[in-house]
């Protein structure tokens, strides 16, 4: 941050170490599952997890990025609005109606060409930082909770993609209870990763994953917009103060948090690897688990990255567990408490934080210390 | 310790229901009580007096277990007792009524009564008992009051009957009363002083804690006095005059005094007509500010005197444009800018050093270089296009460090959070200061600071009012008011009671003002009392 002296080194070690703390934590703790269900397999089952995503080579690491791709965006879209002080719990709502507007305008709009396939992901972002919009006005002029708009925002965008495209003829399969194909101009390119990684579904769409974080990064870390967004999430008494208008960056954060887990959406819907909206009552998992990639990731965008390909590595692993007669959903569970006790782990920071604070003020001495602390 | 058990000996039969002997509490980097030894009398109502953080707030909390105190002992009817929390003082018959009411806004006034206490019966309430028990006690100490009225309907002052009888239900006989005063309005004041004599009728003790002398003179029988954490003594309230007290609660002049030559005023910078601020809060009926106007010139300082809580925050926060105004006008440099946002009026001569430097004036997890420029970070200066200009921010936060003498363990790349309060401040006077304006808002700009950073706030306060910018000082101390002011206004219930010149009024004379003893005539009504020149009216006692 800064330009002579860097400024947090500590901090951010401890932050990092909380995550792995975490992660160390939960596989022991899965370990210790696997034990449980059938201890003769336990340990290979458990190196399976470990290593089962690379059996199969260069598509292994290929598919790892490609399930990646999702949850570092919604964990990205969740995380920006942690910075900011929100709590976007509507990530799964704002990754529904992104890939209906993606796959709404992947088959209705052939006649774009070569930019089909960027209109369709800027469709399913629009549709995303509207369905961010709503809690984000809600919040700021009403005072009305984020988190409670946002939950009922998945429930509406969950029905309203079903109804849709159910009940349009042009985008539904009837004989698969889902939407139909996108055209195939608007697939995303493979951007050569067809041919680093052989055999697996990856696209241009992690490399959108990889500018989205950039941007994001440069925008709360560089920018005006950036430093007023995370005054307000620090303290926004201070913002007000400082005659921040706080209403406008309530809004814009969901807006563009929104638009982040749209494109997730879109993303999915585009890859041309037989992703379709499936027409049932369930929420987008992509978007909970964002919330899980956030947490590990502690909000920081890179952090959120690494989390997100680390969660994806996990389960790419986890899928083979079935050799050892072992159901994938243990790796759920594994996950689970690798978020479990990142929670945990954020306690352990604090303590620390806590703890040397008390060091720092006790060194001083008692006589007028408050003046004395810190360095001449 | 020796002498500890002659006093008590030889004064056994002052009967004596709560002694807190020779109570010493340390804080990190500040002594809360240094030695403090209070004594309450069976059935006496003994006043705790001292200025904000002089440490009876602390005291208390030692007393109700909240904090083990490092030295001294607690007596409970002659014997020794160890305190671990609320309830054990709630068993020793100790209760309290907070400054701030701890009640549950919808529930009933019995439903608050009970709670904690319920009686049930096969685990169902039985509220009829306790239904008879409460009205049998309002009858009995006159506090009337509907028990199925729910708390958010009735008024503050019906709500402090509420905390009483929930004292007189669990049968404390020793009560303690915060500021109860602080939110009230004169007649509920006098109804709280016929409740406190009632209550001492019965045989309870009263711990009252103020620093308003009036109700010390109307209901107490001694005070004991604390100054900065010190215990000063105790005296018989009927034989002391009130300018004793207050000298004992201020004390004498600190040693600093800051050298100031006489202000020379310019033309008018801020000026505020009949301001009005309503009380926010349910049941609150009086306004908080209520119709202040007074003016600002260049070049000088006028410092608002008052008790805390008499409006002057709300006064401040209406200027600044962070809190409300139902009424009045604000003009600075003769531009009307009531209607103006909070950054127009940062950007358009205003200035303000908060009273909360942690809630207000610092976003705490920025670093310093940050929260340098909280409000001009926009501003070309410090920015290309939509980025930020680094190297701009960090250079302009080291020259402030350079010239304020913050000291911080990283430089500009602090976080603010791990600075000590004082350098907090001073990042926050540095940084209000330097940026360009011409009226300074600084409220209690010294609070909790040790005496070198006193000094020194002082000193750069003094230089910029030499410099030509006008200043607005609002401040509880008198020592600070008498070092600072060109121009004394006395704030007391939302009202400017009084302007006075600091060279021509004595410590005691301000303070009678202050705790609304004395009343100036109304400027403009009086006889003579063009403005500036003052007609100090006697007289006006309750």
């Amino acid at each position: 941050m800064g330009n002579t002296k860097s400024s947090k080194p500590k901090k951010s070690n401890i932050g990092f170490l909380s995550s792995v703390f975490a992660i160390i934590i939960g596989l022991l703790v899965g370990l210790v599952i696997l034990f449980i269900c059938n201890p003769a397999q336990a340990l290979p089952g458990f190196l399976t997890i470990l290593t089962g995503s690379f059996t199969h080579g260069a598509r292994g690491v290929g598919q790892i990025f490609y399930y990646a791709t999702p949850i570092i965006l919604t964990g990205l879209s969740v995380g920006f609005a942690f910075k900011t002080g929100l709590f976007n719990i509507g990530a799964p709502g704002q990754y529904m109606v992104g890939s209906l507007g993606a796959v709404a305008i992947g088959i209705l709009g052939e006649g774009l060409g070569p930019i089909h396939w960027v209109v369709a992901l800027a469709g399913g972002m629009a549709m995303g930082a509207v369905w961010g919009a709503v809690p984000g006005i809600l919040k700021a002029y009403f005072n009305v909770n984020e988190v409670i708009a946002s939950i009922m925002m998945n429930y509406i965008g969950m029905y309203l993609s079903n109804w849709v495209v159910k009940s349009t003829p042009a985008l539904f399969n009837t004989l698969r209870n889902e939407s139909k194909n996108v055209a195939v101009t608007a697939n995303l390119p493979k951007a050569g990763f067809d041919k680093i990684f052989e055999g697996s579904s990856l696209n241009a769409g992690f490399i959108v994953a990889i500018l989205a974080v950039i941007i994001i990064w440069v925008l709360l870390y560089k920018t005006k917009f950036g430093y007023e967004l995370q005054a307000c999430g620090f303290n926004r008494f201070a913002s007000k103060y400082a005659g921040i208008n706080e209403k406008k960056n309530i809004m814009m954060a969901m807006v563009i948090a929104g638009a982040i887990s749209g494109l997730a959406g879109a993303i999915v819907m585009l890859a041309g690897s037989g992703a379709h909206i499936t027409v049932k009552d369930a929420i987008a998992q992509e978007g909970f688990t964002g919330i899980a990639v956030a947490l590990l990731g502690l909000s920081h965008p890179v952090g959120v990255f690494l989390a997100g390909i680390f969660i994806a590595y996990l389960t790419a692993g986890g899928f083979y567990l079935q050799l050892f007669q072992f159901s994938t959903e243990i790796i759920d569970i594994i996950v689970a408490v690798i978020i479990y006790f990142s929670a945990f782990a954020l306690f352990v920071k604090i303590m620390i934080d806590k703890f040397s604070k008390k060091k720092e003020m006790k060194e001083p001495g008692e006589s007028s210390a408050s003046e004395k602390g810190g360095e001449r | 310790m020796e002498n500890i058990k002659q006093t008590t000996e030889t004064k056994k039969d002052d009967n004596y229901v709560v002694e807190m002997l020779n109570i010493t509490k340390v804080f990190p980097g500040i002594i809360a009580n240094d030695d403090v030894t209070i004594r309450l009398r069976q059935g006496e109502i003994l006043a705790l007096l001292g200025e904000n953080g002089a440490g009876k707030s602390t005291l208390m909390s030692v007393l109700f277990g909240l904090y083990q105190p490092e030295k001294g002992i607690i007596k409970v009817r002659g014997k020794e007792v160890k305190i671990n929390g609320p309830l054990d003082a709630n068993a020793l018959g100790i209760g309290m009524v907070h400054q701030h009411f701890k009640l549950v806004d919808n529930f009933t006034v019995l439903q608050n009564i009970v709670l904690g206490m319920e009686t049930t019966k096969g685990g169902l309430l039985k509220m009829d008992d306790a239904r008879k028990k409460v009205l049998e006690l309002s009858e009995r100490y006159n506090l009337r009051i509907d028990p199925d009225a729910k708390i958010e309907d009735i008024t503050v002052g019906q709500q402090q009957r509420v905390e009483i009888l929930k004292m007189l239900y669990r049968d404390n006989e020793i009560m303690i009363f915060d500021e109860p005063t602080a939110v009230l309005t004169p007649q509920e004041i006098d109804e709280l002083m016929l409740i406190m004599k009632n209550l001492i009728k019965e045989g309870k003790s009263i711990l009252f804690i103020t620093h308003k002398l009036n109700e010390i003179k109307a209901v107490a029988d001694r005070c004991a006095v604390l100054r900065r954490g010190k215990y000063i003594g105790t005296i018989d309230v009927a034989s002391t005059s009130k300018e004793e007290m207050s000298e004992m609660m201020v004390g004498r002049k600190v040693e600093l005094t800051i050298e100031k030559k006489p202000a020379n005023p310019g033309k008018t910078i801020l000026e505020v007509d009949d301001l009005t601020v309503a009380a926010g809060l349910k049941g609150h009926k009086k306004n908080v500010v209520d119709n202040v106007s007074f003016k600002v010139r260049a070049g000088e300082i006028v410092c608002i005197a008052g008790i805390d809580g008499n409006g002057q925050s709300e006064l401040i926060s209406a200027i600044s444009g962070i809190g409300p105004m139902h009424n009045g006008r604000i003009s600075i440099n003769g531009e009307d800018m009531t209607k103006k946002s909070i950054r127009y009026k940062n950007t358009h001569g205003l200035s303000h050093i908060p009273e909360d430097r942690q809630k207000y004036g610092l976003v705490l997890d920025y670093n310093l270089a940050y929260n340098a420029v909280l409000q001009q970070y926009f501003e070309p200066q410090f920015s290309n296009g939509i980025f930020l200009n680094m190297d701009a921010i960090y250079k302009y936060s080291d020259e402030l460090i350079k010239n304020y003498d913050i000291r911080s363990g990283e430089g500009s790349a602090t976080i603010t959070r791990s600075m000590s309060g004082g350098n907090q401040q001073k990042v926050i006077v540095a940084r209000e200061n330097t940026r360009p304006h011409d009226i300074l808002l600084a409220v209690q700009p010294t609070r909790g600071l040790d005496v070198g950073a006193i000094e020194y706030i002082h000193k750069e306060l003094v230089k910029e009012r030499d410099a030509g910018k006008a200043i607005l000082l609002v401040s509880l101390e008198l020592d600070e008011v008498r070092n600072l002011a060109d121009r004394i206004l006395v704030i007391y219930e939302g009202k400017i009671v009084a302007e006075l010149d600091p060279d021509k009024v004595s410590n005691q004379e301000i303070g009678l003002y202050m705790s609304g003893s004395k009343r100036q005539a109304v400027i403009g009504e009086g006889e003579d009392a063009p403005s500036g020149v003052m007609a100090v009216k006697k007289g006006g006692e309750n």
